[in-house]
């Protein structure tokens, strides 16, 4: 069966191509439209950055994602705009621009113009959002995108520039998509059911797992991997369902980053707030948070969120389901205890009562885009004024993410004052021995592990006073 | 010089990128975009996975037998001389005998398909000897291992004088080095010419010159018989000046070989691993100082990692020599370089161009004198800073004839109240536990010249076509600078037209000749001179045309708004341009330049080397967090020289970018490499340059006006290109003086670049530490 999709309004139909070619190479190399540039090949200076237009029932919406991460048979049945498909029309030699287009010209946004492309996508996908035009909101948008010549002020005053109405890109019907692609012997099955996928995961024990693919993108991207069988999971209603009760949230393993932001920022701001911090709008667009459970790393920025907030995890296979606790999910240096055919369903997330704080942090050389060196997640529980119950988790600091349980047990009936805390971030500190790489030294995360409990315990006793450097 | 008004883009008008349109449709080629050749072969770098070893065999049969593969060449495969030193000599593309870093080039292998050869580099066979690498700087000067041999500066009696001086510091600092980080990997594609044995390279190169050069002599064949072309760079800053000869070679070297169009494009990490970067540096020093903070006598060491062998190392070295002295008189100096030859990459030219290094140590040394007499680095600086006439005379033997540094930080101090900010700093600071705010200022003085005579010149060509559009070349490369805007509006002013009758072609070798690499932010000023030669010239001949046909004096006609002017009556340009024609008299012509009255002996090391200084200064407030050494920047002021700006809105964006990446090489841009030489740094993923949201929240750029260049520049313009990036250095001292605020203690921070979170949080620690030993 042939893949089908738009580009700029034209059709697509993919038949003699493997599904492992990503979106960039096939722009570039198969249908030769070089706007679209490749920088890194790993999803993080945005100069691939095209969007992906979906129909909802009352508006046009426009997702950035980075296109040397996506494999083909992930855009079936979307369309697709890139630079080209913005206002190149030419009258009187002068090109028509789009508003955004225009302002970065105005405002002299371009100077190599290598990032430019990818830049124009991003900022048009932000300019055609209902996002406010904060500073916030337009570093958020830009976060994706390195440009090394401009200094982005110039930039960053395109986005600020007002919003001008124009037409939406016009998004003709809705394309079929199909259930299976294959190529010489390789095989992109695209599930719809749970049941679908259990079948097909036993069947094929030994296929990839693909959810957004920002990870594993990477194996296609730089290390041409040519990966046998693939189980796409993006399509499955089931594992596309966001279940908000009076008691938990629970987000299906198919839910992207920025999908289920809003849900945290309601529940848990701080949480929010880190996810922003996760990749880009690029990558959060396509990937999970079941697929950073999945890839398990000890650096991957929920975590730790999950640990200290108490999630548990639904696995699932050809043999029905079970449940996990999160904590007990990571059993060494990205071994997780997942069975050979089982997959992640779903994860719940707790509520908070009124009674427990939460609060999320990560450390990096960069704030925005960056791996973290160290992130320390902090769930208390008060009774009075002593602390009834602690939850000290921390990625960056062990091979797999993990608590403090000593320095849990210490402050456990212990009052919340600052001399309390300094003894116990000094435990902190002593609990871990991380290792040094290029991040960070073992020396650093150890001391900055305990301070970040600090900050914590001067977040919660005023929470308005400015304590971190983007604060200001 | 011609009076610029009335036309559409004149000189010191605001004109936009010349590309820009065609930057946002996505429009704009660069070399990868160009149409594929059918038949244009692949290619990929097969590079040693060790710092130092000796290459006992090369098996390429299960790669040559591999699909789609065509050619595994190494070393022995090369026709001509494998050598592409751009200074000295022996720096070969493909590895002879021995490899001398991680990533050091070994084969080139080409198929049919980049997937092709990139499967087929994985059946590559290489057995080596491993011998023992020398990986850092100091194991490099403990044996003595230099790529040339280590320069001087002198002047008078620096022993004595620090000796015999009131006061005497000593210190090191250290610094790190820097990856380009174009968004445009390095590229080159080769198609050789099916008769004679010609061929034509694109070449993402700021020299494409140069690249001639080394296909010319890899190949074996004359000069004559490569074309090289580039028409645009995705960024260069340096990484593109000596890197690309090698890229370009190698290209060429498959496509001799194979008799097919080849593509050589190195992947981000391939990139990063196998070209260099800016150098890192190890300094120490050594002063002598008065009461008043005035320096008596001073001895700097400079020791740079120049990696495997030489590149534009010498280049570099004597720029940090010759801006070690910023904007101060030192009476009595030894600068001593140490060109340190690693079994790491070469490192090479990168905006600043040892400039920044230079700059760096003299600074640490001012702050320094500074805690020690209790007074601030401004004041320091004030009472070292060059004279106007006396005590300007700088160490090399230059006499700063143009000094407006007092001007520049008067200006800014009491623009922005600097003196009150700092106490505003101070009460912020009482208030806050957790983070702690640092202010700092800092002067540049910048040399503009190539240090090599020879390199200070360039060509023009121009041709009016009968119709009156302009066919503009010269020998100047555009990576984004707004360089080909500028010479255009140059050529237009010259002529009196509208910019848009200038055609801006792409730079190519068989146009203009011999060029310089565009560097040393010199470009416009040479080519911009050199274009105006070549268009004045068909002026001039032009105005002989229209005298005859006005019947008046030649000094009555005027060039006016697209138009020739005689009294009452005028023609267009392209009347005039037929008539010139019909008149049998040429127009084209061919512009040349040379910077007047330079001078330098690289054995003395002195000398007058440039032809004038561009100066800035920059305040910047940060603040960092006491709990993780995470910063910011809260507010940048610069004030810039541009001389009387050709384009201020080129020079607004150039100072910007500029500052922000002198920022990101002092903050959050680390290489890390590991115990065995291999770094691993190599993509944005783990190598950090700013991001947007880390360029001052606050960011105010001035350029100063009415200060025309004193010296006879194009227009009276100045150079832009990298003196702002060394008013970063103001953030990376603002931080330095947020951990002293934090701490109180009474000597500077043991704080090196780049200032990373992890290297802030132990400047915190140990300042904490100094304060209660006290």
């Amino acid at each position: 069966m042939a893949l089908q999709f738009t580009i700029n309004g034209v059709s697509q139909f993919i038949e003699t191509i493997s599904p492992t070619v990503t979106l960039l190479d096939y722009l570039r190399e198969h249908i030769s439209l070089k706007g679209t540039k490749e920088g890194c090949a790993e999803g993080d200076c945005g100069a691939c950055t095209v969007i992906i237009a979906e129909r909802t029932k009352r508006d046009t919406k426009y997702r950035a994602i980075n296109s040397c991460l996506l494999l083909l048979p992930q855009v079936d049945g979307k369309h697709l705009l890139t630079v080209e498909g913005l206002g190149c029309k030419f009258e009187n030699r002068r090109a028509i621009l789009e508003p955004i287009q225009k302002s970065m010209v105005d405002g002299d946004g371009t100077q190599c113009g290598f990032c430019t492309p990818g830049i124009i996508m991003s900022l048009y996908a932000f300019y055609n959002s209902s996002k406010i035009q904060t500073d916030k909101n337009i570093h958020d948008a830009l976060a994706g995108n390195l440009c090394r010549c401009t200094g982005y002020r110039s930039i960053v005053d395109a986005a600020r520039q007002e919003r001008v109405f124009t037409e939406k890109k016009v998004i003709s019907e809705n394309l079929s998509t199909v259930a299976e692609y294959s190529h010489e012997g390789q095989r992109f099955f695209k599930p719809k059911t749970l049941k679908e996928i259990s079948k097909i995961y036993s069947t094929y024990p030994s296929s990839t797992l693909l959810a957004g693919g920002t990870d594993l993108g990477l194996s296609f991207s730089k290390d041409r991997q040519v990966t046998q069988t693939i189980i796409f999971t993006g399509d499955v209603k089931e594992l596309g369902i966001i279940e908000e009760t009076n008691k938990a949230l629970t987000i299906g393993s198919a839910v992207t980053y920025s999908e289920i932001l809003p849900y945290l920022d309601k529940l848990f701001p701080s949480f929010a707030n880190l996810v922003t911090r996760i990749g880009s709008d690029q990558i959060r667009n396509v990937g999970t948070i079941c697929g950073n459970i999945a890839t398990a790393s000890p650096i991957g920025d929920t975590l730790p969120c999950l640990i200290a907030l108490n999630s548990q995890l639904k696995i699932c296979s050809n043999n029905g389901e079970r449940k996990v606790d999160i904590e007990d999910f990571f059993i060494s240096y990205r071994k997780t205890n997942l069975k050979k055919g089982e997959f992640i369903k779903s994860v719940s997330i707790p509520k908070l009562n009124a009674t427990q704080k939460f609060r999320a942090y990560k450390v990096s050389k960069r704030y925005d885009q960056d791996i973290s060196a160290v992130i320390g997640a902090f769930l208390i529980e008060f009774n009075q004024e002593r602390v009834a119950k602690t939850i000290i988790a921390f990625g960056g600091m062990d091979s797999t993410p993990r608590r403090a349980l000593h320095s849990e047990k210490q402050l456990t009936g212990e009052t919340w004052t600052e001399e309390n805390i300094n003894k116990v971030s000094e435990k902190i500190s002593e609990e871990f021995k991380p290792i040094s790489d290029l991040r960070a030294s073992s020396t650093y995360r150890s001391q900055v592990a305990g301070n970040l409990f600090k900050r914590f315990y001067f977040d919660l006793v005023d929470s308005n006073k400015p304590n971190q450097v983007v604060d200001l | 010089m011609v009076d610029a008004n009335q036309i559409i883009g004149a000189a010191h008008d605001n004109v936009q990128h010349d590309s820009a349109v065609k930057h946002v449709t996505g429009e704009a080629i660069y070399i990868d975009d160009m149409p594929r050749l059918p038949n244009t072969l692949e290619c990929i770098l097969i590079t040693s996975p060790i710092a130092h070893a000796k290459i006992n065999s090369i098996d390429t049969t299960k790669a040559l037998s591999s699909p789609g593969v065509l050619a595994a060449l190494s070393a022995a495969d090369i026709i001509g001389k494998n050598d592409v030193a751009p200074v000295f000599e022996g720096e070969p593309i493909l590895a002879i005998d021995c490899v001398e870093y991680v990533g050091h080039p070994i084969i080139i292998l080409a198929a049919e398909t980049y997937d092709q050869a990139y499967n087929a580099s994985k059946l590559v066979e290489v057995e080596y000897t491993e011998l023992e690498p020398i990986l850092t700087i100091q194991d490099a000067i403990k044996k003595k291992s230099f790529t040339f041999k280590p320069p001087v500066i002198c002047r008078g009696d620096p022993d004595k004088a620090i000796q015999n001086a009131n006061h005497r510091l000593q210190g090191t600092l250290k610094c790190g080095g820097q990856d380009h980080f174009y968004l445009e990997s390095n590229i080159a594609v080769a198609i050789p010419s099916p008769e004679d044995k010609d061929i034509t390279v694109y070449c993402s190169t700021q020299h494409p010159t140069e690249a001639q050069h080394g296909i010319a002599n890899v190949l074996g064949i004359p000069m004559n018989a490569v074309t090289v072309e580039v028409r645009r760079m995705g960024g260069a800053f340096g990484g593109k000046e000596s890197q690309p000869t090698i890229i370009a070679s190698l290209a060429a070297l498959v496509a001799v070989k194979t008799g097919r169009p080849a593509k050589l494009r190195l992947r981000r990490d391939a990139d990063m691993i196998i070209t260099g970067k800016r150098h890192d540096y190890d300094f120490e020093y050594d002063v002598g100082f008065g009461v008043d903070g005035q320096i008596d006598g001073i001895d700097i060491s400079m020791a740079m990692r120049s990696g495997n062998v030489a590149d534009l190392s010498s280049g570099v070295l004597a720029r940090s020599l010759c801006h070690a002295d910023n904007c101060y008189f030192l009476p009595n100096v030894r600068f001593r370089g140490y060109p340190c030859k690693t079994n790491t990459v070469s490192n090479t030219a990168f905006r600043g161009f040892g400039g920044p290094q230079g700059m760096i140590i003299i600074e640490c040394i001012l702050e320094h004198i500074g805690f020690y007499l209790n007074k601030s680095i401004d004041e320091i600086r004030q009472i070292n800073y060059y004279g106007i006439n006396d005590r300007n005379e700088t160490p090399y033997g230059q006499i700063v004839k143009d000094n407006i540094i007092c001007k520049l930080s008067d200006q800014l101090m009491s623009k922005v109240d600097y003196e009150a900010r700092k106490k505003e700093i101070e009460n912020f600071n009482l208030k806050n536990q957790i983070l702690k705010k640092g202010i700092a200022a800092m002067p540049v003085k910048f040399g503009i010249s190539f240090n090599m005579p020879a390199l200070n010149q360039a060509g023009a060509l121009i041709h009016v076509y009968t119709d009156g559009s302009v066919y503009l070349n010269h020998g100047g490369t555009e990576m984004g600078q707004g360089l080909f805007v500028k010479i255009a509006q140059v050529v237009a002013t010259v002529f009196q037209i509208d910019i848009e009758n200038i055609k801006i072609s792409a730079t190519r070798t068989d146009k203009v000749p011999n060029t310089s690499a565009t560097a040393a932010s010199a470009g416009s000023d040479l080519n911009g001179m050199a274009a105006y030669d070549a268009a004045d010239k068909i002026k001039n001949r032009m105005i002989t045309v229209a005298a005859q046909y006005f019947g008046s004096d030649e000094n009555k006609i005027n060039f006016r708004q697209n138009r020739i002017y005689c009294g009452n009556k005028n023609i267009s340009f392209a009347d005039l341009a037929q008539m010139t024609w019909e008149a049998r008299i040429s127009l084209s012509a061919t512009g040349y330049y040379k910077t007047p009255d330079i001078t330098w002996d690289p054995i003395s090391c002195s000398g007058t080397p440039f032809y004038y200084f561009t100066y800035g200064f920059a305040i910047s407030e940060v603040v960092i967090d006491l709990l993780t050494g995470e910063s910011r920047i809260l507010k940048t002021d610069i004030i810039q020289d541009c001389g009387k700006s050709l384009n201020p809105r080129v020079d607004y964006g150039q100072i910007e970018g500029a500052f922000v990446q002198g920022m990101g090489w002092l903050t959050s841009e680390e290489l890390v490499w590991n115990k065995t030489g291999e770094l691993l740094t190599h993509g944005p993923s783990t190598y950090k340059i700013p991001g947007s949201r880390d360029v001052p929240q606050d960011f105010n750029i001035h350029i100063l006006e009415d200060e025309p260049n004193k010296a006879q520049t194009i227009f009276r313009s100045k150079a832009v290109g990298e003196p702002p990036l060394m008013l970063a250095i103001s953030v990376w001292l603002a931080i330095r003086d947020a951990i002293s605020r934090s701490s109180g203690s009474k000597s500077p921070p043991q704080l090196d670049a780049p200032a990373t979170p992890e290297a802030i949080l132990l400047a915190i620690n140990n300042s904490r530490i100094a304060k209660n030993d006290r």
